[in-house]
């Protein structure tokens, strides 16, 4: 045998190493905190095929030599990204699809389905959830998801579990001819530890589904598929019971406890929060303990836990998603503590400190807060072009004290904070484009949107169609930046063709307006969006400068 | 061996170089790691910290409890002073005594000083105008690497082979300055 394999990983990391060492031929994804490593480092591997990245070479592009290579490029958004590692499955092969959390509100409807189409080659999808909002705007539980959707869901605890995951996942997801879902949380994806590595496995040859027919959801098959599906349960509920990384360690005083074997404490303890609770208890438990890291929720070692103690407190980051459905599952007499009890915050994530004080134990003698300190949020980088956009439209909407500007997703969102204070709205990926237009046909005047260019291609051209259709008044500022630039600079999917995307939906030629966001430019700047506030239709503002930071990053590695 | 260590600044300052030497060192030790960082918004000119676990033994929280870090070490003083309750009372502050001003209301640089200065163990240690005297300017963050050495627990050798391999890539002269860099904070903080 030879020497064990051990690297330093990220989560995500240990994530896309466990995927490419599965064997997969495809990771699909857009970019978004805390899940954007994981595309990443398969990019960056060897085993990448073309890339289609800035740090790709057309000479490697064009080699053709890229059989056994892993696709790896990043795709317009979920929905795209969910349904190519669909047809990638449906062909047979290994595919990964990663997301944010959010982005699963996106693909939902490919995703839910792919559980009634059922899967040929394995299909694993990995969501990373933000508890306590740390990049994101809500704190959505992906767990909910995978119950809802009726397939497996995997929750892990630590790195290693998180790489040892991925070829588990892959090999059920076969075995079961269903999609597996994989939960990660902000604190896992983006902390390291060492990770021991096993053998890597092929890719699948290209094979076809026994039955093709089951990927046509037509009602009829869509009910048989669903019947299935629903038969499958009992299956998926016997391997969460008898799931290695589902574990019941003996309490420390086992041998005390004699005859009785009763506590009064029991606590479950799910994905990461295994490890605040053990943070807690370095000597062991003294009482009862489930780790739980694969669902559905194990119906039976809940109820042997509950046999052993009186009370269950459980602690699981995001949602009380356990929580709720232990009341389904256990007797009343059973005291069931967590964050819908109150012993444990509702919102915000777990931590080995509020994890302490929900299992009743003393907190730390600490240090008290230092009253000098003040928050210093985030703010646009100094020389950043939204920064030129946001001075030129906040000079022109001086003009008009009932203005409105519908903001999106990217690094401009923060153009809501001091010193511009510019936008009225930020929800989700394109809602700017459709606000305006559904503010404008409520009558307001004038009617702004701010996106980025890679928000726009993931989400804002649907909404850029239904505007053109209602020749809405509004003016679309895409502040294009010629990457994804909050994620850290990735491919962002329009760059070049912003402008004949939008000619091509209908934006008339002449309120299409191209401009450099620098400060010398203001004049030209102030002047267009003028023009195109007093044009009564769909106009097309597009600031366009390179990243300031991509452009830093470039110039360092010339 | 058991060092918990918080490492922080703002957004840009490079305290994760810092935190992959430490991680590197530490696991050519043989040392358990867990370290925990911050991407995404907050790394556009906001406060940044990464939680820096190193253990003989197995650790279990990839984030450290309040009242349970050995070590703050932050390129800024206000941003060593954010995390005051994760420092256990027998804990080093080794900072940067240079302000990075970017927001409106940012405290009086002086009441900073002075508390930092009343915790028992601190060092405040001029990393900017060090790297700059010795011409060394981006390598401000090692000045204060080498300040915190012998508060960390790992031989020094063993820093040293970190950063050689780290910085290798990015040729000898990187790498000179680096460790140059270390030895004088290493002499400027004096911790005996």
């Amino acid at each position: 045998m030879g020497k064990v394999k051990k690297k330093l990983f990220l989560g995500d990391q240990a994530i896309a190493q466990g995927a490419i060492d599965a064997g997969i031929s495809g990771v699909y994804a857009y970019p978004g905190t805390p899940s954007t490593e994981i595309t990443e480092y398969i990019q960056d591997s060897q085993n990448a095929r073309s890339k289609g990245s800035a740090r790709s070479s057309e000479a490697a592009e064009n080699s053709g030599a890229e059989g056994g290579k892993i696709f790896c490029r990043w795709c317009t958004n979920e929905k795209t990204a969910m349904e190519a590692a669909l047809g990638s499955s449906f062909a047979g092969k290994r595919a990964l699809v990663c997301m944010k959390h959010v982005g699963l509100n996106v693909c939902a409807d490919a995703f839910v389905n792919s559980a009634v189409t059922g899967v040929n080659g394995g299909l694993v999808v990995l969501v990373a959830d933000d508890p306590s909002m740390h990049s994101s705007q809500n704190e959505q539980d992906s767990r909910f998801y995978g119950k809802f959707a009726l397939i497996p869901t995997l929750e892990p605890s630590t790195q290693q579990e998180a790489y040892d995951m991925m070829r588990y996942a892959f090999d059920f997801s076969e075995r079961l001819g269903e999609p597996v879902l994989i939960r990660l949380v902000t604190r896992l994806a983006h902390s390291r530890s060492v990770v021991e590595l096993s053998d890597r496995r092929g890719q699948n040859p290209l094979h076809y589904p026994k039955n093709p027919m089951d990927f046509v959801l037509l009602p009829a098959i869509a009910k048989r598929r669903y019947a299935t599906l629903c038969d499958l349960q009992a299956t998926i509920c016997e391997e969460a019971e008898h799931s290695g990384f589902n574990r019941m360690p003996d309490p420390v005083d086992m041998a005390q406890a004699g005859e009785n074997r009763h506590w009064e404490k029991g606590v479950i303890a799910c994905g990461i929060a295994f490890n605040y609770l053990s943070e807690a208890y370095p000597e062991g438990f003294p009482f009862p303990v489930l780790k739980l890291s694969q669902y559905p929720v194990p119906v039976h070692a809940v109820r042997r836990l509950a046999e052993l103690s009186d009370e269950i407190t459980v602690i699981e980051d995001g949602q009380p998603f356990v929580e709720e459905q232990l009341r389904g599952i256990l007797p009343i007499k059973t005291r069931i503590k967590g964050r819908l009890s109150g012993e444990l915050p509702r919102t915000g994530e777990l931590n080995p400190d509020n994890v302490r004080v929900a299992l009743g134990l003393k907190p730390a003698e600490i240090y008290d807060k230092c009253e000098l300190v003040v928050g210093r949020p985030p703010a646009l980088c100094q020389g950043c072009g939204h920064r030129d956009v946001y001075a030129a439209l906040n000079e022109v909407l001086k003009e008009y004290p009932n203005a409105k500007v519908f903001g999106d997703i990217g690094c401009y969102t923060l153009g809501a904070l001091p010193p511009y204070r510019a936008i009225s709205s930020c929800v989700d990926m394109g809602a700017s484009v459709t606000m305006a237009k559904g503010a404008a046909d409520a009558g307001q005047f004038p009617s702004v949107a701010v996106i980025g260019d890679s928000t726009f291609t993931h989400s804002g051209i649907t909404g850029l169609l239904d505007a053109v259709n209602s020749k809405s008044n509004i003016v679309i500022i895409i502040s294009d930046n010629l990457t994804t630039a909050m994620t850290g600079g990735q491919d962002s999917a329009g760059t070049g063709r912003l402008e004949s995307i939008c000619k091509g939906i209908g934006v008339e030629q002449e309120h299409v307006r191209v401009v450099v966001p620098l400060p010398k430019n203001m004049p030209e700047i102030t002047g267009i969006i003028r023009d195109e506030i007093n044009y009564k239709g769909v106009s097309v503002i597009i600031p366009r400068r390179e990243c300031i930071q991509t452009a830093k990053r470039k110039a360092k590695n010339k | 061996m058991k060092k918990d260590i918080i490492l922080c600044g703002v957004g840009g300052q490079g305290i994760l170089s810092i935190a992959t030497v430490i991680g590197e060192a530490a696991m050519a030790n043989g040392l358990h790691i867990k370290q925990a960082e911050v991407h995404g918004m907050s790394q556009r000119g906001g406060d940044v910290q990464s939680n820096l676990r190193i253990s003989d033994g197995p650790i279990n929280s990839d984030l450290i409890p309040e009242g349970k870090a050995d070590l703050i070490i932050s390129m800024e003083p206000m941003e060593a002073l954010r995390y005051l309750p994760f420092l256990g009372k027998d804990g080093w502050v080794i900072s940067s005594s240079v302000p990075f001003i970017n927001i409106p209301n940012y405290p009086d640089p002086e009441k900073l000083v002075q508390c930092i200065d009343s915790l028992p163990h601190s060092v405040l240690i001029d990393i900017d105008t060090i790297a700059k005297e010795n011409k060394i300017p981006r390598s401000a963050n090692m000045v204060l690497l080498g300040a915190s050495l012998d508060t960390l627990g790992i031989e020094y050798e063993k820093i040293k082979e970190a950063v050689t391999k780290i910085f290798g890539s990015k040729g000898e002269e990187v790498v000179a300055a680096n460790i140059m860099a270390m030895e004088l904070g290493r002499a400027k903080a004096n911790i005996k």
